[in-house]
């Protein structure tokens, strides 16, 4: 049954070229014509899959795998340089919310100028124009000029705009990961209702979590290779077991000090690592592991009662947890001089996803000396179960039988 | 069991309420319309497919994805004006004082420095000038176009030549603020436009149109990969603008200069079709034939004529036309016959019509690595 195919993407393969130097005017033309270093990069390679209607499909992949190119060509941005790809229906690409809005026209003038770029009729936009400010929550700016919205109103204006274009196919790239976290749970909500309404929904992301939540079949991108197309859960086990055989890339280390350092500094943080049984061979946490945040300090005069504390957030910059040494009863005295503090956790609990740590070294009462942001850990649930936190839980079962 | 039946008799109440309220029931409904649109949307399309994304393009397929986006482009052509005019005080009227202020520099100019004599210049000037503008902004920002919204060509798919399209399209509407000031500068001179000859407008506005945006959507893809184009396009527009009988009378200039000369032993009144081959030319005399309205106008400057030398026997010669200095007044327009404007402005719409189909092959051919190279 071809009939109800939406996408059928037919051994697609898109080559960049990638120029050692890029020449745009004649005469660098004129005179590199020579030595006109380039590299073939194939970003896809021999992709072939279909997707059915009413499916919702993700794409799965490192940075860099090639799923964005991929999305780039189903939306008709890219044009593939071998193979062909067939859309059967209304397609609306979320590529990056607001693309296109032109920041001296009102919000107004905006709506109907995307809506037309994204293919609605202005009858169309007319009809849905309440709904698309009511999503966006902007019914009291909508005739300010865009240049003077929050990046937030930009973006939800954006996605109100886009999802009302009522397309069959919607293709979404990673921009759920921006708003608040209302508005978030208002995307989804969308998401969730295209999915009844049975239409069909791309999704690229490199959240295994969000496939496992949200779609029934994945593909896995490596390298422009397709190295899998299956159903979400088996997708994801192959993603992660994808991961697993990759090298370590970067070792994880402390971020760049905050800006917002405090004139009166008797201790600053030399570093912040992260150390865990897997610290040089691979990146990410396996959940249960325990965690050690290792911090270097020195201070330049003898300080008493210093508290160390410590965030967890996740990648929403969602705080998951949040303590200090005082909390613990620890009373901590520094000399004069270089230091350590080992934080450990013996099991951190969490699935999947990025998790960022913070560390902060303050007074007792509340004069914060040093802070670093930003120092991130990955989780990977090679299992099959989702959420974001690891329970363990036991069945028993009792039949009448029994008792 | 209990339990159950208490939640369904909780339950019942808010959905009367639900119901009851106009705006929900109003949303509802609006959904099972929307729902039941899509239904049959989706049945009507059957198993065709919407698109076909892959490396080759048909021309018809592209002039299809144009028509259906011709919204899009009066978007476009709104946004691009009013963003151009956008926090200036005088904001579109500037799109008038522009040209105005060039008239006024070239009227002062070529009336009191070098005088062509050419009556009523201000009226001959404009009514080149209507269709100069027109065709240079049209051609400028055309050309620039795609590099221009790069962030919009990166991100959103849509026929691209749309805003090539909206860029030619703006100035023609520019074209027609401009005529406002025609209008007002002919009611002051009490000049009155060959009113039984209007309709050569029609074909004539629709050659340059669509000259120019042929020669735009060319120029544009080709400025993607060579950021020269748009500064070569600057000069041209230069040295275009002396090619048409805008400051300069034809008749009297173009006409006579070249029946005086040989150029690399071509007959010279052969020569006068190197002059027409430029297709903004026979526009601009056809704006000139209807606003100046003056089909016999002469110069009131009086040109000495050239001297020649003459055969007067075997191997005498004699030198005719400096002594005593010859003046002749000379013609301002071409003496030409309606026809052969409309003849001269279908040719050129019917070559700009062959030019566009084949910039939208070479257009399409481009497009594929927009993306890539923006």
């Amino acid at each position: 049954m071809s009939a109800n195919i939406a996408v059928e993407v037919d051994d697609v393969s898109k080559k960049f070229r990638l120029y050692h130097e890029k020449y745009y005017s004649l005469k660098e033309r004129v005179l590199h014509l020579g030595n006109n270093s380039y590299e073939d990069f194939w970003a896809l390679q021999d992709i072939s899959f279909e997707v059915a209607e009413g499916q919702t499909v993700g794409i799965l992949g490192r940075n860099g795998s090639g799923k964005s190119t991929l999305l780039k060509c189903m939306s008709g941005i890219l044009q593939p340089t071998k193979g062909r790809i067939v859309v059967r229906g209304a397609l609306a690409a979320l590529l990056e919310l607001g693309a296109g809005f032109q920041p001296e026209l009102s919000g107004r003038e905006n709506i109907f100028l995307n809506a037309s770029l994204l293919g609605l009729s202005t009858k169309e936009v007319e009809s849905r124009f309440d709904e698309i400010v009511a999503f966006a929550e902007l019914e009291n700016f909508i005739d300010n000029q865009v240049k003077y919205y929050s990046s937030g109103m930009y973006v939800r204006l954006g996605f109100a705009v886009a999802v009302n274009v009522d397309p069959d196919i919607l293709v979404v790239d990673e921009v759920l990961a921006v708003g608040d976290e209302n508005f978030q749970r208002k995307c989804m909500g969308r998401i969730k209702e295209f999915q009844n309404d049975g239409r069909t929904i791309l999704f690229v992301t490199h959240s295994a979590d969000l496939v496992r939540v949200i779609c029934d079949n994945a593909a896995v991108l490596s390298s422009g290779k397709m190295i899998g197309y299956a159903s979400a859960a088996e997708a994801v086990k192959l993603y992660h077991d994808h991961l697993l055989t990759l090298a370590p890339e970067s070792a994880i280390t402390a971020s760049e000090p905050v800006s917002e350092i405090p004139a009166y500094r008797p201790v600053t943080i030399t570093s912040v690592d992260l150390e865990h049984p897997g610290t040089g061979t691979r990146q990410h946490l396996l959940p249960g592991e325990p965690l050690t945040v290792r911090i270097g300090f020195e201070a330049f005069e003898p300080v008493a009662d210093m508290v160390i504390a410590i965030e967890i957030h996740n990648q929403f910059n969602e705080m998951a947890y949040a303590s200090d040494t005082e909390i613990l009863g620890q009373q901590i005295d520094v000399p004069t001089g270089g230091g350590r503090a080992d934080l450990t956790f013996d099991h951190i609990p969490f699935l999947d996803g990025k998790y960022f740590v913070a560390v902060e070294l303050k007074s007792r009462p509340g004069i914060v000396f040093d802070r670093r942001e930003m120092v991130p850990f990955e989780m990977l649930n090679p299992g099959r179960s989702r959420g974001t936190i690891a329970l363990d839980f036991r069945v028993e079962i009792r039949t009448a039988s029994l008792s | 069991m209990t339990e159950v039946r208490a939640e369904a008799g909780e339950r019942s109440p808010g959905d009367q309420a639900a119901r009851d309220d106009p705006s929900t029931l109003s949303r509802v409904e609006q959904r099972d319309k929307e729902l039941a649109q899509r239904a049959t949307r989706v049945a009507a399309r059957g198993s065709k497919p919407t698109r076909i994304v892959s490396a080759r393009v048909s021309v018809w397929l592209r002039l299809r994805e144009m028509w259906r986006a011709r919204e899009l482009f009066v978007f476009l052509v709104r946004k691009e004006i009013k963003v151009k005019y956008k926090n200036s005080v005088l904001g579109f009227l500037w799109s008038m004082l522009n040209p105005a202020l060039t008239l006024a520099v070239f009227y002062v100019l070529f009336t009191y420095f070098l005088p062509n004599g050419i009556p009523y210049f201000v009226i001959y000037m404009f009514s080149a000038m209507l269709v100069w503008n027109l065709f240079q902004a049209g051609l400028l920002t055309g050309t620039t176009s795609v590099v221009v919204n790069a962030g919009i060509v990166k991100k959103v798919a849509f026929p691209r030549e749309i805003l090539v399209l909206a860029s030619v399209g703006s100035a023609f509407v520019y074209f027609f603020y401009q005529s406002l000031v025609m209008i007002g500068f002919m009611i002051a001179f009490h000049h009155g436009p060959a009113w039984s000859e209007m309709w050569l407008l029609i074909p004539a506005l629709a050659a340059i149109v669509v000259f120019a945006s042929a020669l735009s959507i060319f120029l544009s893809a080709v400025n993607v990969y060579l950021r020269d184009t748009q500064h070569l396009v600057e000069v041209l527009l230069v040295a275009w603008f002396w090619a048409i009988p805008t400051v300069y009378a034809f008749s009297g200039r173009v006409h006579d200069s070249l029946q005086r000369h040989t150029i690399l032993f071509i007959p010279h009144t052969k020569l006068i079709w190197l002059y027409f081959s430029n297709p903004v030319t026979p526009v601009v005399m056809t704006f000139q034939r209807v606003f100046f309205n003056i089909w016999n106008a002469q110069s009131t400057k009086l040109t000495p004529a050239t001297p020649r030398i003459e055969s007067i026997g075997p191997h005498v010669y004699k030198i005719v036309g400096t002594n005593p200095p010859f003046h002749a007044p000379l013609a301002v327009m071409a003496h030409y016959p309606i026809h052969w404007y409309v003849g001269a402005d279908l040719a050129v719409l019917g070559v700009s019509i062959l030019l566009f189909l084949g910039a939208l092959m070479v257009f399409g051919h481009l497009e594929g690595n927009f993306a890539e190279e923006l």
